[in-house]
């Protein structure tokens, strides 16, 4: 490998950031309010949503009943069990919700997204929409960035909620806790502003990396199969890596 | 008197190393019928590309209705497409939308016309192209030849002034090679047009064409009325329009390395 190789390596992804972010912006740039931006995103929010749905749910319940078993576990050598919910709502509000569903959220509706775009522009659908002086910025790429930015929040709430029954099912049913303790020590642990802002914030930042990484490797993508199938794979690889990274950088900063 | 639409003035364009096109030089004056034929990879899309402003040239300019349309910045050649209507090589139905949301589509974008005459315009265009009655099929429901006429219909939608189409002949049966190319008569002499087609087809072309231009090895090798040029002297160009196997046009694509068996 050589030197100009290895600064290439380094500058990259960079330079791959810059250009996202020049996207991002000329996404925003082309914003007009009104009523046909407003349908397409809820049509894309409905369609993204719903491809999701079904996975974060199953995801949630097994990782609330896992995060049940494991927090009493580790509480029962000091026969604080009682506990064990106050674990479980701290670490799905603030990490575990909205970290697992934007990591899904990528595998399942990211890609699609990402496949969805490079196949039109494969097809030439791209260049049809410029040559009848349509942006295909803001008729394609805007309103699928929308619905992610929309849908995240939404489906982190779905995870949580699906989570916390799930470790009720378990911690309760299974092993028997109280559930008036249960219940109340959740309920007293988990503040608005600490926790659920916190998770709120994350998701919605985590929502906006993984849809502008997937609409971006999307119309980046070179017009054939194997073109499309490696901007597919490179948004599941790069959201995941930026989501993990935003979300240490937006823990200390709260912290 | 007749106005140029289009002028290519030395034109040249490459890739890479390969020159593509050197030194286009052609005018197109409105109202006809302009034919560009040329052996597979001559640069035929690529011209097109260049007058839609989908390409940059290298060198030279082009000039339709008079404006520079390389000159122009992004929103000024959007405004200025509106102009033109383009038919790809492949047809590019939106394949998410149905057939008739496909031609609405532009209409929609372009004018402020509400759903009803929207409806009336969308129809009377799928009329002119023989498929009234599939405008709730969706695009793979189409074969390859309807999608072909759909695309067109799409295409002047917008009533533009200047068509673009590439290949729209090909891979049609014969009496849709007739009827499309009536179409694109019928629709260039009503409403006024200026229509440039990329084809193949060297009868349809004969029958269609008021002026015809042949590219081959990156220039062009002949240009003029259609009957003119198959007993024209350019051996390239008798050898294309009478297609001929054996003559200066290799069949093989030209590249700066070529293998041979003997070594
Ligand atoms: N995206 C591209 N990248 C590199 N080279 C290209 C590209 N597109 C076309 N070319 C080259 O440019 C040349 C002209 O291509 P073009 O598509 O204009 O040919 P054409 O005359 O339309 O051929 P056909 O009749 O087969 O459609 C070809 O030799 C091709 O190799
Ligand atoms: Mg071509």
């Amino acid at each position: 490998m050589n030197a100009s190789h290895f600064l290439s390596r380094l500058t990259d992804p960079i330079a791959a950031i810059g250009r996202c972010g020049q996207f991002l912006l000329r996404m925003i740039a082309g914003i007009r309010p009104g009523n046909r931006l407003a349908i397409s995103s809820l049509q894309q929010t409905y369609l993204v949503g719903a491809r999701s749905l079904v996975i974060i749910m199953i995801c949630g319940f097994f990782v609330g009943m896992v995060l049940a078993l494991q927090s009493v576990n580790a509480l029962q050598s000091f026969g604080a069990e009682d506990q064990a919910s106050l674990l479980v709502g701290k670490s799905l509000f603030r990490e575990l919700g909205p970290v697992l569903t934007a990591l899904l959220f990528a595998g399942r509706a990211g890609t699609a997204v990402t496949a969805e775009i490079g196949l039109m522009r494969a097809t030439s659908q791209i260049d049809a929409m410029e040559l009848m002086a349509i942006d295909p910025v803001h008729r394609i790429a805007l309103p699928r960035f929308l619905a992610g930015l929309i849908s995240m929040p939404l489906l982190a709430g779905m995870f949580n909620a699906m989570a916390i029954l799930g470790s009720v099912v378990f911690a309760i049913g299974v092993i028997g806790l109280d559930p008036g303790i249960f219940w109340g020590k959740l309920q007293n642990s988990i503040t608005f502003q600490e926790d659920f802002l916190q998770g709120v914030l994350k998701s919605v930042v985590f929502g906006s990396l993984v849809s502008l990484v997937a609409v971006y490797y999307g119309y980046t993508s070179k017009p054939t199969g194997a073109g499309v199938g490696t901007a597919t794979t490179n948004t599941i690889v790069v959201s995941s890596v930026l989501v993990l990274i935003f979300d240490f950088i937006l823990t200390s900063f709260f912290a | 008197m007749p106005q140029n639409a289009v002028e290519l003035n030395n034109l040249s364009f490459s890739r890479g190393s390969r020159t593509i096109l050197n030194g286009i030089n052609a005018t197109i004056t409105e109202g006809s019928v302009v034919a560009i034929m040329g052996p597979s990879g001559a640069g035929k899309t690529t011209i097109l590309r260049l007058i839609s402003g989908q390409l940059r040239p290298d060198g030279g300019s082009i000039r339709i209705f008079g404006r520079d349309i390389h000159q122009m910045n992004r929103s000024e050649l959007f405004a200025f497409r509106r102009q033109i209507g383009v038919l790809l090589q492949n047809g590019a139905l939106f394949t998410d939308l149905t057939v008739f949301e496909n031609i609405a589509t532009p209409v929609r974008e372009h004018t402020g016309l509400p759903e009803a005459l929207i409806r009336r315009l969308v129809m009377s265009k799928l009329n002119a192209v023989g498929l009234g009655g599939t405008e709730n099929l969706m695009p793979h429901e189409l074969s390859g030849g309807m999608a072909r006429r759909i695309a067109f219909a799409r295409a002047v939608a917008l009533d533009p002034s200047l068509m673009l189409y590439d290949e729209p002949l090909t891979g049609l049966d014969p009496i849709a090679v007739s009827t499309v190319s009536r179409l694109i008569r019928e629709t260039n002499d009503a409403l006024g047009l200026t229509s440039i087609i990329v084809t193949h087809n060297v009868v349809q072309m004969q029958k269609l064409a008021d002026y015809c231009i042949i590219i081959a090895d990156r220039e062009i090798a002949g240009a003029g009325h259609p009957k003119d040029l198959a007993d024209s002297d350019n051996p390239k160009v008798r050898q294309f329009m009478n297609g001929e196997v054996d003559g200066p046009i290799p069949f093989r694509y030209q590249s700066e390395h070529q293998w041979s068996l003997t070594g």
